[in-house]
């Protein structure tokens, strides 16, 4: 009884949160556009789409509270009572790389990134050199995103001040930016937006909260936060590192 | 409807992740899982909801975004163009309104911003307004695409937007109130996950190949990037708004950001 009340009460709220978006593209269509719609669209498939993205919104809200919030909370208690650096870093790089690897988005990006650098000369025009250079991309930004996650939580640890790593971060990013191909520029630094999915997020959040309110004498305002912002740089900085370091020896880069 | 497809593409995507928690839970803590029953529900509930959530995005979000970028930057919308001169900037007034709205109205929606903002409210006890955290994100957001769509309409190279950004942040970084710092850097990452990135993707592609000089491979790349920047800069600046506001009216109650002294290390 108590689900479906809390389940009735997220609903209301997530068709508040979709509300924006259906005015704005109602204002457009018919204030500015004022064109009919295409006989491939029809009214009802986007009515029924719209209570499935109410629904799903409202199921996976719900669903986080639940399941994967708690879960990634009390496993960060467990590792700091267990007091095993060793074990928390390697579950830290497994998270990271595990949530990005397999990431829609990533493999979408990835394939588009491959057409451009071919276009660009910087690889062979042949399907297994695009195929290559997708699937290392994919594994370069994987890796990425789990040592990002790993000195996220070293910096919890230490203590260290996130600003501070953020802005050398970003010093890297320009310095590595005037030594790379141009090609590659507009790629690395997307990079660093795709891979924090939808389910990374909330997971990433819980563990960070749950160390920081764990560890003595942090906060978990102050430090609970921070772990995102290196799954977002970190990407870009190993993208452009591949194209200096690791695009030179994969085979069929035409160079 | 494909439903099922998409049943099976979020399973394989949320697979690893189950392993790796469940792996570490029983191999390495060796502790049994509190509320087991509960939890299970929950990821039930949050793989359903994905695959529900991903539907309705396919099928009524995405096409009609992609429906009004291209009928946005059609040269049956836009004004008429005089006899041999060239199209200015200010003729896709409407493309930028929309790249705004477009971007403010999706990232309110964002679940995996809702969910850092529930977050973010819950261990601020109350001293971060989770609305007010979103809506602040979303005008940085909107801003960013923005800037990114009106970047592609003028050619000129990503990176100098990008330094400029973040010599912005950097200096935010040193004036903002230290607690929010790691949320600010935070909510760059969180807007651009499902429901923005295609439909800005959209929206660029559209551009990009509409207008003369442009190539959709080159040019439809670096949207996402700002859009990730700009959230930053909004989050710090709402900070500092109300940082400011705090001092000049030391009386008020309290306000809904938290200040500096009493958060330090």
């Amino acid at each position: 009884m108590e689900i479906v009340v809390s389940l009735v009460r997220q609903m209301r709220e997530s068709l508040r949160d979709l509300a924006p978006v259906v005015l704005v593209m109602a204002f457009f269509q018919l204030v500015v556009l004022r064109q009919p719609l295409p006989s491939t669209l029809d009214l009802a498939d986007l009515l029924t789409g719209l209570i499935c993205v109410v629904i799903g919104l409202t199921l996976f809200i719900k669903g986080l509270e639940f399941g994967l919030f708690p879960v990634g909370e009390s496993l960060a208690r467990a590792f700091v009572t267990k007091g095993s650096l060793v074990w928390l870093l390697l579950f830290a790089f497994a998270l990271g790389f595990g949530s990005t690897v397999a990431e829609p988005a990533l493999i979408a990006v990835a394939n588009q990134a491959a057409n451009v650098v071919a276009e660009g000369g910087l690889i062979n025009h042949t399907d297994a050199a695009r195929q290559m250079f997708a699937s290392s991309l994919r594994m370069v930004v994987a890796a990425s995103v789990g040592s990002a996650v790993v000195v996220g939580v070293l910096r919890i640890f230490k203590g260290w001040p996130l600003h501070l790593m953020i802005i050398s971060g970003y010093v890297i990013v320009l310095l590595l930016t005037l030594l790379v191909p141009a090609e590659i520029v507009g790629i690395a630094y997307d990079s660093g937006g795709v891979t924090t999915s939808t389910i990374t997020v909330p997971l990433v959040t819980a563990l960070g909260v749950g160390l920081a309110s764990s560890i003595k004498g942090r906060s978990p305002m102050l430090d609970g936060f921070g772990l995102i912002a290196f799954a977002s740089v970190m990407p870009i900085i190993f993208v452009l590192l591949f194209s200096i370091i690791g695009l030179p020896f994969l085979p069929g880069v035409a160079l | 409807m494909n439903l099922w497809g998409t049943l099976w593409d979020t399973l394989l995507d949320i697979l690893p992740i189950v392993a790796v928690i469940f792996g570490f839970q029983y191999g390495v803590i060796r502790k049994p899982i509190k509320h087991l029953a509960r939890v299970i529900v929950g990821f039930v509930m949050v793989w359903i909801g994905l695959s529900l959530f991903l539907v309705g995005l396919e099928q009524a979000l995405f096409p009609m975004g992609e429906l009004m970028a291209t009928q946005l930057t059609n040269a049956d919308f836009l004004p008429m163009l005089e006899e041999g001169s060239q199209r200015h900037w200010r003729d896709y007034f409407w493309v930028y309104v929309f790249a705004f709205t477009i971007g403010a109205s999706t990232t309110l929606a964002e679940p995996s911003l809702i969910a850092v903002s529930i977050k973010a409210g819950e261990i601020s006890g109350g001293t971060i307004n989770p609305l007010m955290l979103r809506i602040a994100v979303s005008l940085g957001m909107a801003l960013g695409i923005t800037l990114g769509a009106w970047r592609i309409v003028m050619g000129w190279p990503l990176h100098w937007f990008i330094f400029a950004a973040y010599l912005l942040v950097i200096i935010q970084t040193l004036r903002s109130p230290r607690s929010i710092i790691p949320l600010a850097f935070d909510s760059g990452g969180v807007t651009t996950s499902t429901i923005t990135v295609p439909i800005i993707a959209a929206l660029g592609l559209g551009l990009a190949s509409s207008i003369p000089g442009r190539s959709p491979l080159m040019d439809g790349f670096g949207m996402i990037a700002l859009a990730c920047l700009f959230p930053i800069i909004s989050v710090m600046g709402y900070a500092q708004i109300a940082q400011w506001a705090s001092k000049c009216k030391p009386k008020k109650k309290p306000q809904q950001m938290p200040r500096e002294d009493n958060n330090a290390l």
